[in-house]
């Protein structure tokens, strides 16, 4: 096997390098990123104050792996006829197989060119840094980003507001009672949500609402969603469609060319589907390492997504419908879990919230469940004096 | 220099399940494998604070709660992405249906 390179060295590009070498790849692994760090996870971004990087992993173990990690390096343009990549700075890399982990960038609407946004190491010191007493911060949008930066600075004792369109927060995400419990905790520490009210202009001084009012703030930072970065992909001829287009093995439409993680929209449950997952970024990561050695295998992982708010955390397995059957599992201390099932009784999604950890085991289980196919007996799921494990391992068997 | 300390008793963990102990300002955790036999090792992730008593055990693995990291807890051998530092366990014995973890 020729050598490989890597386009993203965040947690799928990573991922992806030392998956190859843990595979048996033999020949070149080139790892190509933008940023001057090294690869360092981003979740806690927008969770610990101060920010302290945290490498994905530590340099050393590049080498160990002889990972050929090119740092500040940005690619200008694949010449696929060639099977070339083409480097800012000059270089060009021969691959036989290529990698886009391209990742995603932060989304800003008509009007908010003036908003900071929250996505890399210098986006967090530079908003992070700033936080504390007596600053008013504003933040457009009410997803996992936004929520996450309003519990951080409210613990750095900043006064925040946050403006959401939706009626509720996170609703595209979470079915709306976790959505009801995570806004009433924000409400409790003192953020001011604003819910099912656009935003029209974002200003040095603050932000104008589509209702004819200003909300005043000394920084404004807007959460509103990422979109893929698919640049180089679509210059190549590739096809991309919101995402470079892969198959289930996560090969582009060129079978030299493969794609992983934010930037990609792949085959999930009969649709195309396109996440911002840290998980997902990892699995597909390793997935697509072991796609260019030969794998025919077929992605099929539950996504899988989590966010910590104060004490809170909420873990979210398969993708939440509205329209299907729910049931809740109540467990201690104001925790609980919603199952979904389809039409078939099948569980397709599992929602939780609690303090610390405590939806963690349950969503695990469902997760397995999910990936199984399995069509558990709702009352014992509702049931919490049912263990998930012993259910799920009757109905395996 | 053995160290014995009890943790626990037999029935206070279940079968393929584990418990915290906390002892000295430290984190254990005690585990109760499929075959009935019991493993000790610390008790926090070695990827982020995390209590690896709210997480799941399927056969000898012990994954995180928080991020999925696994580990066999038989030997505390970190099991891939995203933990790659081992964790440290220690000797284990029962006797008179207590359980005892040697911290020497």
């Amino acid at each position: 096997m020729g050598d490989i390179v890597i386009i993203g060295a965040g947690e799928c590009g990573v991922r992806a390098a030392f998956a190859l070498r843990e595979a048996g790849h033999d020949g070149a692994i080139l790892l190509v990123g933008e940023e001057p760090h090294l690869p360092y996870e981003r979740p806690p971004l927008s969770k610990n104050c101060p920010v302290a990087a945290k490498p994905i992993a530590e340099e050393a173990r590049y080498a160990q792996a002889q990972i050929e990690l090119l740092q500040a390096s940005r690619a200008e343009a694949i010449d696929r006829a060639a099977k070339r990549v083409h480097l800012a700075d000059g270089r060009s890399l021969v691959y036989d197989k290529l990698l886009l982990a391209t990742g995603a960038r932060a989304r800003r609407f008509p009007g908010m060119e003036a908003a900071l946004t929250l996505r890399s190491l210098d986006d967090a010191h530079a908003i992070l840094e700033a936080l504390g007493p007596g600053l008013k911060l504003a933040i457009v949008g009410g997803g996992f980003i936004g929520l996450e930066l309003a519990a951080t600075a409210r613990g750095r004792g900043a006064a925040v507001t946050v403006i959401e369109a939706a009626p509720r927060p996170m609703a595209r995400i979470v079915p709306g009672e976790i959505a009801e419990a995570v806004a009433a905790r924000h409400r409790a520490a003192g953020v001011e949500l604003i819910l099912g009210t656009g935003v029209t202009q974002v200003r040095e001084d603050g932000v104008a609402l589509s209702d004819g009012r200003t909300i005043d703030a000394d920084m404004v930072v807007a959460g509103v969603g990422a979109a893929p970065e698919t640049r180089l992909a679509e210059a190549a001829g590739l096809k991309v469609d919101n995402g470079i287009l892969v198959d289930g093995r996560l090969a582009t439409s060129d079978p030299h060319i493969f794609a992983a993680g934010d930037c990609c929209r792949f085959p999930f449950d009969g649709r195309l589907v396109r996440l911002e997952s840290w998980r997902a970024a990892q699995d597909q990561g390793t997935h697509a390492a072991r796609a260019m050695l030969g794998s025919q295998e077929r992605y099929a992982s539950p996504p899988w997504f989590w966010s910590d708010q104060y004490d809170l955390t909420l873990q979210v397995a398969g993708l939440p419908d509205p329209a299907r059957t729910h049931v809740r599992r109540a467990l201690g201390d104001g925790a609980f879990v919603l199952f979904e099932l389809d039409d078939a009784g099948r569980l397709a999604a599992a929602s939780g919230i609690g303090i610390g950890n405590a939806v963690a085991k349950d969503i695990r289980l469902a997760e397995m469940m999910i990936e199984k196919g399995l069509r558990p007996d709702p009352a014992r799921l509702a049931d919490p004096a049912v263990n998930l494990k012993t259910l799920l391992k009757e109905e395996t068997a | 220099m053995a160290r014995w300390v009890e943790a626990c008793g037999v029935e206070d963990v279940d079968e393929e399940d584990l418990i915290r102990f906390d002892h000295e300002g430290r984190t254990y955790a005690i585990y109760r494998s499929p075959d009935d036999e019991f493993y000790a090792t610390d008790g926090i992730c070695t990827h982020e604070h995390a209590f690896l008593s709210d997480g799941l055990v399927m056969d000898y693995i012990i994954e995180c709660p928080k991020h999925n990291g696994r580990f066999d807890y038989r030997t505390g051998e970190a099991k891939g992405a995203p933990v790659c530092v081992n964790l440290r366990t220690y000797p284990v014995k029962v006797e008179d249906g207590r359980v005892f973890i040697d911290l020497g």
